[in-house]
């Protein structure tokens, strides 16, 4: 018996665009269609510009056809060790743990897997909306890869887990969102594999609910099974997994200890620091009419920058266009540690009045800001998100992690003490200090005279 | 889907490891039984929830299982029984009939279901691994419910044809009653040797949902349903067996209602038919399997 329990060599996966049926490809003749278009309409403009430009592009697009999804990964995973895979959206982290869960093949190289795997790459697989709670255990345990004498063992555990005792033979249609995930998870939380593969099933669920899987996840951690756990929380990463690998464009570009990891992934996977420009081509077209532009963090002086102090007040600025006029929209701005830990959310239209005033915004070009007071944030790098969407309606644009910055903590509070402050904020609090020698009249002290000035 | 080797057995008495090499794999691939039986408890409950869930919120529910074979009948009965005056092989249309449209029921239910089973349960393939071949097995198997169910309309009809006065029917319990199981066989074997064709294809090509209901009719044309296939001229008749489900509905005329001789060579040739879409349909279901989870 071997002391690893995975191996992966020269591991690759490569994708067809817009794979589909001799001729027909509905993505790609839609593509084709508004490229059709746009290309008419833009080709008086063009003829004068370079002539080789659309012959390029051609080339371009039939190597484009193909992608990598993953290239050339190799690493290996000793028994009991608990692995965190860190990386944007499309590095290749889903591709790697549907391969090593047998989901879909390599289309290069091998893996080698040392004992039974479980995989949860989503809770709630194969769940029926008609069937009850009860018969929903059954079924995802069976599907899960548990034996019906083991679920039978676990019923009333996973039953306690999920908390949904009095619903249990109510069909799941009838729950709210967070108990059916909680019976979701509560299944898949007393699978028993070897090796448990786990993507990003953190990502739902109200706070309570990520905590509880938090819990559960950090048992099984010490329970002394190989884990590999892909996640965007970076917290999670931090206080889930020993030792972190990096993917990004399908490559592995870092390995190390979680805290590093982490870091390196905050530090160098995110190009743009201070300002992000989005292209035409980043934008999906799912978030027509909406169209970001651009977002910046200026210090006091307007400039952009990639660091801003903490004393000083500071501005973010979202600038999008709409194509179309949108009722209730509102433009907002996330921001994370770089830990992945929340500071706030707020919104342009947060405001009562500005809520009024924009109820429906027509067409145009828009810069939304948001003015940082100082002596807000501590230092440290943090990361800006955007959001635009209309509250229950729709979601039109969003990235969590649009930008970075640092903030410098020059001359804030209690840097007469070269410690680092812990914590996402740095206020100037108002601290008042009675004693004896200054007052005299302790003893005649109540509450409401201790916070008047 | 992926190329396997186990090194050892899982099995608790020998607590060895079970390893696992995935790497890519060409052309076609073993059918892997033995790994199909480890997960038989996920074809039965595939099966289960299939059955479950099926008459849900209908008001008529498991009743549809009996009123769609039943009404088929009917109009079958005015139509080519009195209208068109098809012989039945000397026994009342509406057991003739409905005698056919068992099997028939089965095999066009499981047939569809099969087809479109793979893309309607595409959030499990795209998430979790199993052999995907438990899928179209368990939309198969979940027919056999609405048969049962039938079945038990044709004993009551059989009751009624025999006791009613004037009738001339009368049940013939035969030794041949006893093959009845092999031809419910026979027609699981073709609709699963076809579902597993239809529901590889329909993941690549959706074509399949449209083509669905014409197969199902176009066939219904070529099967002694309505007719009894002593109509087919005898020239013809190898040529017409080539058809399982020819050999099916014979089968079950002549175990049920014991009148005809032996479907015999009908019945070579459909079996031997309905052996070679099977296997065939595992072999491309195996080639294929190894991108549903890309295409589907």
């Amino acid at each position: 018996m071997s002391d690893i329990a995975i191996r992966v060599e020269d591991l690759g996966k490569v994708y067809r665009l817009g794979a589909g049926v001799g001729g027909l490809r509905p993505r790609q003749d839609y593509r084709t269609l508004r490229e059709t278009l746009t290309s008419k309409l833009s080709a008086p403009f063009r003829r004068l510009a370079n002539n080789g430009y659309e012959k390029n592009r051609q080339l371009q697009a039939a190597e484009d056809e193909y992608i990598w999804a993953l290239r050339n990964v190799s690493f290996s995973v000793r028994k009991g060790q608990v692995i965190g895979v860190i990386g944007r959206n499309g590095a290749g982290k889903s591709t790697l743990l549907k391969i090593l869960s047998r989901i879909t093949e390599p289309s290069e190289g091998y893996a080698e897997v040392h004992g039974r795997v479980g995989s949860l790459l989503e809770v709630g697989t194969g769940f029926h909306p008609e069937l009850t709670g009860r018969e929903n255990i059954y079924l995802n345990g069976a599907i899960l890869g548990m034996k019906r004498a083991e679920i039978e063992r676990k019923f009333d555990e996973i039953v306690d887990f999920s908390g949904v005792e009095k619903f249990i033979d109510t069909p799941v249609k009838r729950y709210s969102s967070g108990m059916y995930l909680r019976l979701a998870f509560a299944v898949a939380a007393h699978l028993e594999p070897e090796i448990l593969v786990v993507d990003e099933v953190l990502a739902v669920g109200d706070a309570e609910f990520q905590r509880k899987c938090l819990g559960k996840m950090s048992d099984v951690a010490h329970e002394g099974r190989t884990v590999l756990f892909v996640s965007h929380n970076m917290s999670a990463i931090l206080h889930l997994t020993e030792e972190a690998i990096v993917l990004e464009r399908g490559s592995l570009v870092y390995r190390a200890a979680a805290p590093e990891a982490v870091d390196y992934y905050m530090s160098s996977g995110l190009a743009k620091i201070g300002e992000r420009i989005w292209m035409s081509d980043e934008i999906p077209e799912s978030a027509a009419p909406f169209r970001p532009l651009a977002m910046r963090v200026k210090n006091r002086q307007g400039q952009v920058v990639d660091t801003i102090r903490s004393t000083e007040p500071a501005t973010v600025e979202v600038e999008y266009a709409l194509d179309d006029t949108i009722v209730g929209l509102r433009v907002g701005l996330y921001l994370t540690t770089a830990r992945g830990e929340y500071v706030l959310a707020s919104f342009d239209t947060d405001d009562m009045v500005q809520f009024e005033r924009y109820r429906a915004r027509p067409a145009g070009r828009y810069i939304s800001r948001c003015a940082l007071p100082p002596d807000f944030l501590n230092e440290g790098r943090y990361i800006l998100g955007i959001n635009a969407s209309s509250y229950r309606i729709r979601r039109y644009f969003q990235e969590e992690q649009a930008l970075t910055f640092n903030v410098d903590g020059t001359d804030a509070p209690g840097s007469q003490w070269p410690e680092t402050r812990l914590g996402p904020v740095r206020p100037r609090l108002v601290w008042q200090i009675e004693g004896d020698a200054s007052l005299g009249i302790v003893p005649d002290m109540d509450e409401g005279h201790f916070y008047d000035r | 889907m992926t190329q396997t080797s186990l090194q050892s057995s899982t099995a608790p008495s020998q607590p060895q490891e079970m390893v696992l090499f995935l790497r890519p794999s060409r052309g076609w691939a073993a059918l892997n039984l033995k790994e199909l039986w480890h997960f038989r408890e996920l074809i039965y409950f595939l099966t289960w929830r299939d059955v479950k869930v099926r008459y849900k919120q209908t008001a008529l529910g498991a009743a549809w299982a009996i009123l769609q074979p039943f009404l088929t009948m009917v109009v079958f009965t005015i139509f080519f029984g009195r209208l068109a005056k098809v012989p039945s092989d000397n026994v009342p249309y509406p057991i003739f009939s409905y005698t056919a449209l068992l099997p028939w029921g089965l095999f066009t239910k499981a047939l569809t279901d099969a087809g479109r089973s793979l893309v309607a349960n595409r959030a499990m393939i795209t998430k979790i691994y199993f052999p995907r071949l438990a899928i179209p097995i368990a939309s198969v198997l979940g027919g056999l419910v609405d048969f049962a169910l039938a079945f038990v309309v044709l004993i009551g009809m059989m009751l009624y044809y025999n006791f009613a006065p004037g009738s001339d029917y009368h049940i013939a319990v035969t030794p041949a009653l006893a093959t009845l199981p092999l031809f419910l066989l026979l027609s699981v074997v073709t609709a699963l040797g076809v579902g597993l064709w239809l529901s590889a294809l329909n993941v690549l090509y959706r074509d399949i949902n449209y083509v669905l209901p014409f197969i199902t009719q176009f066939w219904l044309f070529i099967t002694p349903v309505a007719y009894p296939a002593s109509m087919v001229p005898g020239r013809w008749q190898l040529l017409y067996a080539l058809n399982p489900m020819a050999g099916v509905v014979e089968g079950f005329r002549w175990a049920l209602l014991g009148t005809q001789s032996a479907p015999g060579p009908i019945l070579a040739v459909s079996t031997t038919i309905a052996i070679l879409i099977l296997v065939t349909g595992l072999f491309y279901f195996r080639r294929m399997e190894r991108t549903f989870a890309d295409t589907v």
